[in-house]
């Protein structure tokens, strides 16, 4: 598929790497041609990250190979990877905000005479420097003066002199505006007119093709795919991405479940700069499932509804009553429960055992001043181990050994303790093993029939449209489609995705 | 330039405070009250400059006060006792005051501990060895101590410019051109700014780090020089709580104690206000001492609670269009 130009500036060959026995990467190639810009895509744990942390030397890697210009390299460390000529600026800014612009730029290889920092002489050479760039900054000025977009510029800035002929841009447009990330494109372009090659890792379809040459995809640790941008339409790109050929529904849905009693409704609820205002409505035993690719506004609808964050514009009844979900404590009292993605961070609190992890919430919602007794924790902790079969059944093991499957049905026994009105899951198959899929997907539509409202983020869209009764799409943080019936399928759900204002798909 | 506010407010008050001391108190205006000054608190100075490092870099060390403490005792000792000639001893002690930062700066680099342990570790530890090689005030009375004490720089009117004071002025300057013209200094800032960035960019953390404290321990070191030559003597109980005054002192001069802000300059003012705060007290004859550390507290709190205001205004002056993700 690709035109073989002149030889790779960079080619990394069965790069393998696994963390305590999960596989992050599987053979993957990965190739770059000097004066390109290659996207480099997969959905959250496809490995991009892990693919740019075994080529820089930050992590390293089981196996594979990796030759810059035809020679063969192995970083150890990120500074090594600079030396060679591979340098990476990533989405937070690795410079110090505190110091000038100029000493960024220079910092450990100042002018110096006897000693002394030649002032005059680095500013002189930032100056320059920052000119090539298309920059106009004072470059005396601490770098924290100015905008997160300059801030980039002048990384990539340091990365190029520092004599870099590979630039890894890593999600550098996630915290931009339109018109910063038209001048970040701008360099990128001057850039790659130099003959550097830059991987750009991103989420924004629309930047994919607007800059980029090429698009390496990865999915579950495995290349999915390699093509130019022009052999790419935007319905494969995500259809590769999300991994579905375009077969009609393989899995059997349950039959439609009727909408019981309303629970929740939101209308025009949003965030201005988060997530479009939308509408939403949730009812007693019904699924409603949140699709679209990573960044679109999926975890923030949630976040939004669990009140994690406030909604600046539109209203929400619960149960008939106006709620104005102003904190996560509130939405508690309303009977919410929220399993976030991030269970390493956001969820389990690793040191304590898995009965204290699971009687958490709990005993947040009554308050320090009504402890649970010993008696009722042990109680609450054997019968959810027994319930979700979660293993070893030990209720004083620290959860941070248990596997991440096993960890998930214990943030969820979390949550099912409070026997809440409406659960709110955030990837809940997201890395478990496939026996532990099925069991929560089990569990999810068990929970359903007994009456709880869900509302459901996942990737895995097979699963989604086998568990929902409603699946919403989103895209660049709206809410663009909304399928029940038969409309809800797979492919229904990616052409939802990938259509796009101006080109309908 | 809003990055010199702290700096030129801490000025203003100093000069301030001058003034009001100079009309209160007729004699006050004159250049021996301002050379007193810098000679009774050399020794603050010096150490306050070591320490201007370390909390611009992101640390605190709290191990400087009792590093001059065993520092007078280890002189008086090997003076008096030992016989070793006080030349050799001055350098033997900065040797040992070296190693011993370098140990804590190690410490904190290479096992991760918080700088606030590890120093307040070395702290107990320096204090308890001087208590162990003495428990008494040893006076010193080496030929070369009552030499340099007559050595000063005599300005007419009274006014000295001792040796302790010229060493602290020296090592203002010296520690002003380090942090403000040199590579190393531009690396202490980086570290304040963000260990991680700073790792990233290439700098050397763990080597810097060592330096940063080895610094602060050796001019531990020479403060504890400068205070035996100014008390004559060693004495395990001296400058107890001078690693406080220093903190006062950089954080009145504008050093942010969160780390990556600040001026030698600063400090030096900084300094120059709590021995001004004492020398009002000392005039005026009817105040307790105590009212310099209330003083100094007020203080403390008006010019934390002024950063805080500029950090404010600030940051709500950077560019629009930046949202968190």
């Amino acid at each position: 598929m690709d035109q073989p130009q002149a030889s790779p500036l960079l080619t990394a060959t069965g790069f393998c790497k696994s963390f305590a026995g999960f596989v992050a990467l599987d053979h993957v190639d990965f190739t770059l041609h000097a004066g390109e810009i290659h996207a480099l895509l997969g959905e959250n744990g496809a490995g991009k990250s892990t693919l740019i942390k075994t080529m820089t030397g930050v992590v390293q890697r089981d196996a594979g190979s990796l030759t810059l210009n035809g020679e063969e390299i192995a970083p150890h460390s990120a500074k090594e990877a600079a030396k060679a000529g591979i340098a990476t600026v990533y989405q937070e800014v690795n410079l110090a905000p505190n110091l000038s612009v100029a000493q960024n730029l220079f910092l450990g290889r100042q002018p110096t005479r006897l000693g002394f920092v030649r002032e005059g002489e680095m500013r002189r050479r930032a100056r320059a420097l920052v000119a090539e760039f298309g920059l106009d900054v004072d470059v005396s000025l601490p770098l924290e003066r100015y905008s997160v977009a300059v801030q980039h510029i002048v990384a990539i800035a340091r990365a190029v002199d520092l004599s870099a002929r590979v630039l890894i841009l890593d999600e550098p447009t996630a915290s931009l505006d339109a018109h910063e990330v038209e001048v970040l494109f701008a360099v990128m372009r001057q850039l790659r007119a130099r003959g550097i090659g830059i991987v750009f890792v991103t989420h924004f379809l629309d930047q994919v093709y607007a800059v980029c040459d090429r698009i390496t995809v990865l999915r579950n640790g495995r290349l999915a795919g390699t093509a130019a941008v022009a052999d790419m339409p935007r319905m494969d790109l995500v259809t590769m991405m999300l991994g579905h050929e375009l077969s009609e529904a393989t899995h059997v849905r349950p039959p439609h479940r009727e909408g019981g009693e309303t629970l929740a409704i939101f209308s025009g609820f949003g965030k201005a700069g988060y997530v479009e205002p939308f509408d939403l409505t949730l009812q007693k035993g019904r699924v409603v499932g949140l699709a679209g690719l990573l960044g679109s506004g999926r975890t923030e609808t949630a976040r939004l509804v669990f009140g994690a964050e406030r909604a600046d514009h539109g209203s929400a009844t619960v149960a008939g009553r106006e709620a104005k979900l102003a904190s996560p404590g509130e939405a508690l009292r309303l009977g919410f429960g929220y399993c976030p993605e991030e269970r390493k961070t956001e969820g389990i609190v690793a040191e304590l055992s898995v009965r204290e992890n699971i009687v958490l919430a709990l005993q947040a919602r009554r308050g320090v001043l009504k402890p649970l007794s010993r008696r009722e924790q042990d109680a609450i902790a054997r019968r959810f181990i027994e319930l979700l079969d979660i293993r070893p059944p030990d209720p004083e093991r620290p959860i941070g050994l248990l596997s991440g499957g096993n960890q998930q049905k214990a943030l969820l026994a979390r949550w099912l303790a409070t026997e809440p009105r409406l659960l709110i899951l955030d990837e809940p198959t997201r890395g478990i093993d496939v026996g532990a899929h099925a069991e929560i997907i089990q569990l999810i539509r068990k929970l359903c029939a007994e009456g709880m409202a869900l509302l459901i983020v996942s990737s895995e869209l097979e699963e989604i449209v086998t568990y929902a009764d409603e699946v919403i799409v989103l895209r660049d943080r709206a809410h663009v489609a909304r399928l029940t019936g038969d409309a809800l399928s797979v492919s229904g759900i990616l052409g939802a995705i990938a259509a796009d204002a101006s080109q309908a798909a | 330039m809003i990055r010199f506010m702290p700096l030129a407010a801490t000025t203003v008050v100093f000069l301030l405070g001058f003034l009001a001391c100079a009309i209160a108190f007729p004699n006050f205006a004159s250049l021996r009250v301002v050379m007193d000054l810098l000679t009774d608190n050399a020794f603050l100075g010096i150490v306050a400059v070591g320490m201007t490092f370390v909390i611009i870099s992101g640390g605190i060390d709290l191990s400087v006060g009792a590093v001059i403490g065993f520092t007078t005792v280890f002189l008086a000792l090997a003076i008096e006792r030992a016989g070793i000639p006080p030349v050799a001893a001055f350098a033997l002690i900065l040797v040992i005051c070296a190693l011993y930062g370098a140990l804590m700066g190690a410490a904190i680099q290479y096992f991760e501990l918080p700088a606030f342990i590890v120093t307040l570790a070395g702290m107990f530890l320096a204090r308890g060895a001087s208590f162990l090689l003495s428990t008494e005030s040893i006076p010193i009375n080496a030929p070369l101590y009552a030499d340099l004490a007559d050595n000063a720089l005599r300005l007419g009117g009274g006014a000295r410019l001792t040796v302790p004071a010229m060493i602290m002025l020296a090592v203002v300057l010296g520690g002003a051109a380090l942090l403000h013209f040199t590579r190393f200094g531009a690396n202490v800032y980086a570290l304040g700014g963000s260990r991680g960035s700073a790792a990233l960019m290439g700098i050397d953390v763990g080597r810097t780090t060592v330096a940063i404290y080895t610094l602060s321990s050796v001019l531990a070191g020479v403060a504890g020089i400068v205070f035996s030559l100014y008390t004559s003597s060693g004495y395990s109980l001296s400058a107890v709580g001078v690693e406080l005054d220093a903190i006062a002192a950089a954080v009145i001069g504008g050093t942010l104690l969160s780390g990556g802000y600040g001026f030698v300059f600063g400090t030096f003012v900084g300094v120059l206000i709590q021995g001004l705060i004492q020398t009002y007290i000392t005039f005026d004859g009817t105040l307790s001492s105590w009212w310099a550390k209330i003083a100094t507290g007020l203080l403390l709190f008006a010019f934390i609670a002024f950063q805080q205001a500029t950090l404010h205004v600030a940051r709500r002056r950077r560019p629009a269009g930046v949202t968190s993700p």
